[in-house]
C-alpha cells in the first residue's frame, strides 16, 4: 500500500465557540483517485473544503498536499501548490465572459496576470489554453458571451472550467452538480469522470446513484467526524451508514 | 472539422476586439482641438477641464476598476501639486521632468498608504481614506515654513516647455500642454486596463472572494493600481502647478476629493472616459452657473447628480452607451 499520496489530512479539527465543526479528520487521497466525502446535512463536509483550501483555518491539525506541508499557506498559495475546488453556490465574475474569465485563471496561474503593460492580446498561448479547457468542457460556443447569460448548468461547467485552469493537482468539487436538473447532472459527471488521470479528485454529492457510480472509495462524514472510509459496497451494505445517513431521507 | 479548428482564433480576435478604437474616441480626441479655434477665450478653462479629466480618470481607475471608493484622493492631487512648486523654488523649473518627479513622488506615497488601503473595504476604506487626505491637508496648513499656508505657495516660476513655449496668458500653451498629458494618461490608462493585469482588476470587482481561489495574489494587485492612480493624480496636481504658477491648500482639500467622485459618478465609472466627461460638464457648468450666482451653483450640480443616479445608474456615458446599444447583449 506504498501509492503515491496527493493528498493526506492529519487530525484536523475545528471548532466554532462549543460547536466542533471537524473532529479529529484524517484522510488519504492518493494520485488519480476518485473520492466522494457524503453525510447528511451540516456533518461539516463544506467546512472540510474550506479546511483544505485555506479559507478557514483548523485549529489543529496538518494539511500535507503532495509531499509539502500546506496548513499555514493562504489560499492563493495553496492554489498556487496545485489545490483547486469549486464551490457549491457559483461563485463567478458575472460580467465578464467565460473566455475572459478563464483565460485570467491562466494568467494567474502563469505569474503574467500582473503585466500591465502587455495587452491582454498579447497573451495569446494564454488564451488559447483557456480556449482549449473551455472547449473540452462544451463551453465553447459560448465563450465569448456574459458569464450572466449562460444557463445554470453551463455556469456549473464554468466553476470547473475556473478551477483546470489552475492546474490542478488535486481538485476539490463541492456539489458539483447542486440545482442542476437529475438529466443536466449526468452531462457534468461525464466531464468530470473524463478529467485527467493525475488529476485527484475529492467530490461532494448527494445523489447516491452518482456517488456509486464515480467514487472508487466513499468518506462519510458524521457530525463534523469520520464515521467511516471504505468502497462502495462496503458503505453500501454498512447498517451504520444506512442508518445515520441512508436511513433519514435518502435522495431517490 | 475546419470550424473547430478556427475557433481559437476567433478567441483571440475577440478578445483583441474589446480594447479597438471606437469611432468615438476618435471624435472626442478631435473635438477636444476645437477650443484653439472656435473658443480662444476659454482656453484657460479648457486646461482646467483637462487637468480636472486626468485627475478624475486617476480615481477611475481606482474606483471604477478596482473598486477601491475613496474620499481622499485630493491628497495624490495635492502632493503632486506642492512637490511640482517646491521643484521651481528650489531652482529647477524644467516642466516635464518637474512633472515626472512630482508624479513619482505622489506615486511613492501612494504606494506607502497602499499598504493599509488593501487591508480595508466599503466604509472603513472611505474612511481611512478621508482620515489621511485631512491629515494631509492639516499638515500642509501647520508647515508654513514650506507650504505658505492659507497664503499659498508663492513664486512659482515655470520654464518654458522644451525651452520654447511658455506659458502664455491666453492659455494656449497650458491647454496644449494639458492636453497632451491628459492623452498620454488615456493611453497608459487603456494599455492598463486592456491588459491581463486590468482583467485582473475586473476580477477584483466582479467577485473578490474567488481571487485566492484561482490563486491570484489580488491585494498586489490593488497595490499596483493604487500606486499608479496616486501618480497620475500627482501629475494632474502638478499640471495645475504649472499652467497657473501657484499652489493653494485646496489642492489638498476634502472638496476637491468629493468633486473628482462627483464627476467621476456624473459621467459614469469603470469606462475611462466618463471620468472625462463628467470634468467637462462639472466644469462648464461651474464656470457657467457661478457667473450667474457664485454662491448657489451646488445647488444645480446637486439636482444633476440626483437625477442621474436615479435615471442613469451608469452614469451620463452609461446611459449613452445604452441608447447606442454597443453593449447590448
Amino acid at each position: 500500500m506504498s501509492e503515491p499520496v496527493a493528498l493526506r489530512t492529519e487530525g484536523l479539527c475545528k471548532r466554532f465557540g462549543s460547536l466542533e465543526v471537524a473532529r479529529d479528520i484524517s484522510l488519504t487521497l492518493p494520485l488519480g483517485a476518485r473520492h466522494a466525502l457524503i453525510g447528511p446535512n451540516g456533518a461539516g463536509k463544506t467546512t472540510l473544503v474550506n479546511l483544505i483550501t485555506g479559507q478557514l483555518r483548523p485549529d489543529s491539525g496538518r494539511i500535507v498536499l503532495d509531499g509539502t506541508d500546506v496548513t499555514r499557506f493562504s489560499t492563493a498559495a495553496r492554489v498556487k501548490a496545485g489545490l483547486a475546488r469549486t464551490f457549491q453556490i457559483n461563485s463567478l465574475f458575472p460580467d465578464l465572459s467565460p473566455i475572459e474569465a478563464v483565460t485570467l485563471a491562466v494568467c494567474e496561474r502563469a505569474g503574467t496576470a500582473g503585466q500591465f503593460w502587455r495587452s491582454l492580446s498579447a497573451h495569446g498561448d494564454s488564451i488559447d489554453e483557456a480556449y482549449a479547457i473551455l472547449s473540452r468542457l462544451g463551453l465553447g460556443d459560448v465563450a465569448t458571451r456574459r458569464t450572466r447569460t449562460l444557463a445554470y448548468g453551463q455556469q456549473r461547467l464554468l466553476e470547473i472550467a475556473l478551477a483546470l485552469a489552475t492546474r490542478p493537482k488535486v481538485l476539490l468539487l463541492d456539489e458539483p452538480a447542486a440545482g442542476v436538473p437529475k438529466g443536466e447532472s449526468a452531462e457534468l459527471f461525464r466531464v468530470i469522470a473524463e478529467l485527467p488521470k493525475d488529476i485527484s479528485v475529492l467530490f461532494i454529492e448527494h445523489d447516491m446513484g452518482i456517488v456509486f457510480s464515480f467514487a472508487s472509495r466513499i468518506v462519510v462524514l458524521v457530525s463534523g467526524g469520520v464515521l467511516l472510509e471504505a468502497e462502495p459496497e462496503v458503505i453500501r451494505t454498512d447498517p451504520r451508514v444506512r442508518e445515520v445517513y441512508l436511513g433519514h431521507g435518502a435522495h431517490g | 472539422m475546419a470550424l473547430t479548428e478556427t475557433r481559437p482564433m476567433q478567441a483571440r480576435a475577440w478578445i483583441r476586439r474589446q480594447s479597438r478604437w471606437s469611432v468615438y474616441e476618435v471624435l472626442f480626441w478631435l473635438a477636444a482641438l476645437l477650443p484653439f479655434y472656435f473658443m480662444p477665450t476659454y482656453l484657460t478653462l479648457a486646461s482646467q477641464v483637462a487637468i480636472a479629466a486626468l485627475f478624475a480618470l486617476s480615481v477611475d481607475l481606482i474606483l471604477g476598476y478596482a473598486g477601491i471608493i475613496t474620499l481622499g484622493h485630493a491628497m495624490f492631487f495635492g502632493l503632486g501639486a506642492y512637490c511640482a512648486g517646491l521643484i521651481t523654488k528650489a531652482g529647477w523649473g524644467e516642466p516635464l521632468t518637474g512633472l515626472l518627479i512630482a508624479g513619482a513622488f505622489a506615486a511613492l506615497v501612494g504606494w506607502i498608504m497602499s499598504f493599509i488601503i488593501v487591508r480595508v473595504r466599503h466604509l472603513a476604506l472611505l474612511m481611512i481614506t478621508l482620515g489621511l487626505g485631512l491629515l494631509t491637508a492639516e499638515l500642509a496648513n501647520s508647515m508654513r515654513w514650506l507650504t505658505g499656508g492659507t497664503d499659498g505657495l508663492q513664486g512659482v516660476d515655470v520654464w518654458p516647455i522644451f525651452g520654447r513655449y511658455d506659458f502664455d496668458l491666453w492659455g494656449y500653451t497650458a491647454y496644449a500642454y494639458a492636453l497632451v498629458v491628459l492623452f498620454l494618461g488615456v493611453l497608459l490608462a487603456r494599455r492598463l486596463v486592456n491588459s491581463s493585469f486590468g482583467l485582473s482588476l475586473r476580477g477584483v470587482r466582479e467577485n473578490l472572494n474567488r481571487m485566492p481561489a484561482i490563486g491570484s495574489p489580488y491585494r498586489r494587485h490593488l497595490q499596483t493600481i493604487y500606486t499608479i492612480s496616486a501618480g497620475m493624480a500627482g501629475v494632474a496636481g502638478a499640471l495645475l502647478t504649472q499652467t497657473t504658477e501657484t499652489v493653494s491648500l485646496d489642492t489638498l482639500s476634502f472638496q476637491r476629493s468629493a468633486d473628482v467622485v462627483v464627476m467621476l459618478i456624473l459621467g459614469g465609472t469603470g469606462r475611462l472616459y466618463g471620468g472625462i466627461l463628467g470634468a467637462i460638464i462639472f466644469m462648464v457648468a461651474r464656470d457657467q452657473l457661478s457667473d450667474m450666482n457664485p454662491q448657489y451653483w451646488y445647488f444645480w450640480i446637486g439636482i444633476l447628480l440626483v437625477v442621474v443616479v436615479l435615471a442613469m445608474p451608469g452614469g451620463i456615458l452609461g446611459g449613452l452607451a445604452r441608447l447606442v446599444g454597443k453593449r447590448g447583449a
